[in-house]
């Protein structure tokens, strides 16, 4: 079998970050995540409830956008909201920028009244940061996205959750960045972003140097493992036959070595 | 039973609907994103002298098309995307040319929230959501409310107080109606379009087919009856009525026109003079023959 592309390796970092949630709903935004997710069911976590990121809930593990075969629920977006403020829910969303304390931004670029750049608006990012576990996917890391301070907090850092209050801080569970370089956390000094594995080929210098605030480094940073050999024919062969995971994170060309 | 012992008839059409908003008015606008919006409404309100709305939606097209055409002082979102076209290119280009004066962003389950305390004749209702983010920051009348209960550790919980979403009207669209207000949706999710009816003073709904009362469920379970009579002031049988959005199972969401309008949206003055004067200038009759005629075109 041939190496783990990048895209695989982010894959099985996903699904990790999902392992331990037992029986909770599984939320992602994004192919990459869906995949992820996906796996973590066929693997580590087969109590994992996941949907058809539409109204149903999956009984089956159908391959990126097929077509549900057995349903086992059913979750409009009004039962979505009940669920997330219920709290058995770990969603991985987007993040347009994150900062150093893991606050995310997906409303807008530059200044609210008047911004640069419009995106979606904070869409469920404030109810979830502060309801339910809730992690990040970032498919190209660079300083663009980590900035030293987002411009609009859409979630909420656990530094902002716990000035906001014990109502804030209660259920706030900043559980896991994953990026194309690299996975982190924000469970460094003061509740700031740290660095947990950097994906094989990657350096630590890289990703600091993709990163726009200081980030904290651990002494000894692991290699994000590689997918094992059941994992890489799940994502080949069952969930996304046609590769569709290389159209959000490009196949490393790697150097050859002397 | 005779006639006249029958609940009244509320058959309208759309010009009718459009000719009771008026200026300055809160409108709700149902379904999500771009899904199962009532955009023959919509588009009778470009056409209209309507001014200065307060627009409460879920956003997709519908508010992209209102902020092009100068209708809104106000907008009330927690997100405007077309999904298959992540970003709606007229809400970017109001928001960041600032020609839309006023904008309440919130977060979507507060959004629902503040549809519930409406619903319910609340003044607000208590969530944890919004909470340390920037929502609060950039809405400073929106406050918090202490919990007089405490928890079991003792803490009385300091929460949002969502404010009430008030509507003076809601506008909705569904697969079926009977001509007193009784309307079901036949696909899979029913959005929030109950809770916008229950929390507007008057509910105008668009259906893809008026049947007899019998007919609502005949072929269909009793449970997708969203909508009571008692809710709905006026019925508007509007076939493709939700055009370009989904109206599943009658149809899905135009993806070619989505583009097109995306494209027109996101070019030049020129490009979306070109679009308005194709698609948006006649009636809604004219609409449906120029977006055949759009349909032609491509399959060729």
């Amino acid at each position: 079998m041939s190496e783990p592309t990048r895209a695989e390796v982010c894959a099985a970092a996903i699904a990790d970050a999902f392992a331990d949630d037992g029986e909770i709903f599984a939320s992602p935004m994004g192919m990459l995540p869906m995949l992820g997710v996906r796996l973590a069911k066929l693997t580590s976590n087969p109590d994992l409830v996941i949907s058809d990121g539409e109204s149903l809930f999956l009984a089956g593990v159908p391959p990126l956008f097929a077509k549900a075969d057995v349903v086992e629920g059913w979750i409009p977006f009004r039962k979505v909201f009940d669920i997330v403020a219920n709290g058995p829910r770990h969603v991985m969303m987007g993040a347009t920028q994150v900062d150093r304390h893991g606050n995310q931004n997906i409303s807008a670029i530059g200044d609210f009244d008047r911004p640069t750049r419009q995106l979606l608006g904070s869409r469920g990012a404030p109810g979830n940061t502060v309801n339910n576990r809730t992690s990040y996917w970032v498919p190209r890391h660079s300083p663009r996205v980590f900035v030293e301070a987002v411009d609009v907090v859409s979630g909420v850092g656990p530094r902002r959750a716990a000035a906001a209050g014990p109502a804030a801080a209660r259920y706030n569970d900043i559980h896991r960045i994953v990026t194309d370089l690299a996975v982190l956390d924000v469970k460094g000094a003061d509740d700031t972003v740290r660095l947990l594995s950097v994906h094989p080929g990657v350096s630590v210098d890289e990703v600091r140097a993709a990163t726009g605030f200081e980030l904290e480094v651990p002494a000894e940073v692991p290699e994000t493992r590689s997918p094992t050999a059941e994992e890489l024919v799940l994502v080949r062969e069952v969930l996304d036959p046609r590769t569709l995971r290389d159209r959000e994170v490009k196949p490393v060309v790697r150097e050859a070595t002397s | 039973m005779s006639a006249g012992r029958s609940p009244r008839d509320k058959r309208m059409s759309i010009d009718e609907v459009v000719a009771e908003l008026s200026d300055g008015m809160t409108i709700g606008i149902g379904g999500w994103g771009p899904r199962r919006k009532p955009m023959a409404l919509v588009r009778a309100i470009l056409r209209s002298d309507l001014k200065d709305l307060t627009i409460v939606s879920w956003g997709g097209a519908d508010v992209g098309l209102l902020l092009r055409a100068g209708k809104v002082r106000r907008l009330v979102y927690a997100f405007v995307s077309l999904d298959s076209v992540p970003l709606e290119p007229n809400f970017q280009k109001a928001r960041q040319e600032g020609t839309v004066p006023e904008v309440v962003e919130l977060d979507e389950g507060m959004f629902q929230t503040g549809l519930r305390a409406a619903a319910q004749r609340l003044p607000f209702l208590p969530v944890r959501a919004g909470l340390g983010s920037d929502v609060l920051v950039h809405n400073p009348d929106i406050t918090t409310v202490t919990s007089p209960y405490a928890d079991p550790d003792g803490v009385h919980e300091e929460l949002v107080a969502v404010p009430a979403l008030r509507l003076d009207v809601a506008l909705v669209h569904l697969n079926r109606a009977d001509k007193h207000g009784n309307a079901t949706y036949l696909g899979p999710d029913p959005y929030f379009d109950d809770l916008f009816c229950m929390a507007a003073d008057r509910a105008y709904v668009s259906v893809e087919q008026v049947v007899d009362t019998a007919g609502l469920t005949v072929d269909t379970p009793v449970q997708r009856l969203l909508l009571s009579r008692m809710l709905v002031t006026g019925v508007v049988e509007t076939p493709h009525g939700a055009h370009f959005t989904t109206c599943t199972p009658d149809y899905e969401r135009d993806e070619r026109f989505q583009k097109a309008y995306a494209a027109a949206a996101s070019g030049s003055d020129e490009d979306w003079a070109a679009f308005e004067q194709r698609f948006l200038a006649g009636d809604e009759d004219a609409y449906q023959a120029a977006v055949a005629a759009f349909a032609e075109e491509e399959q060729a």
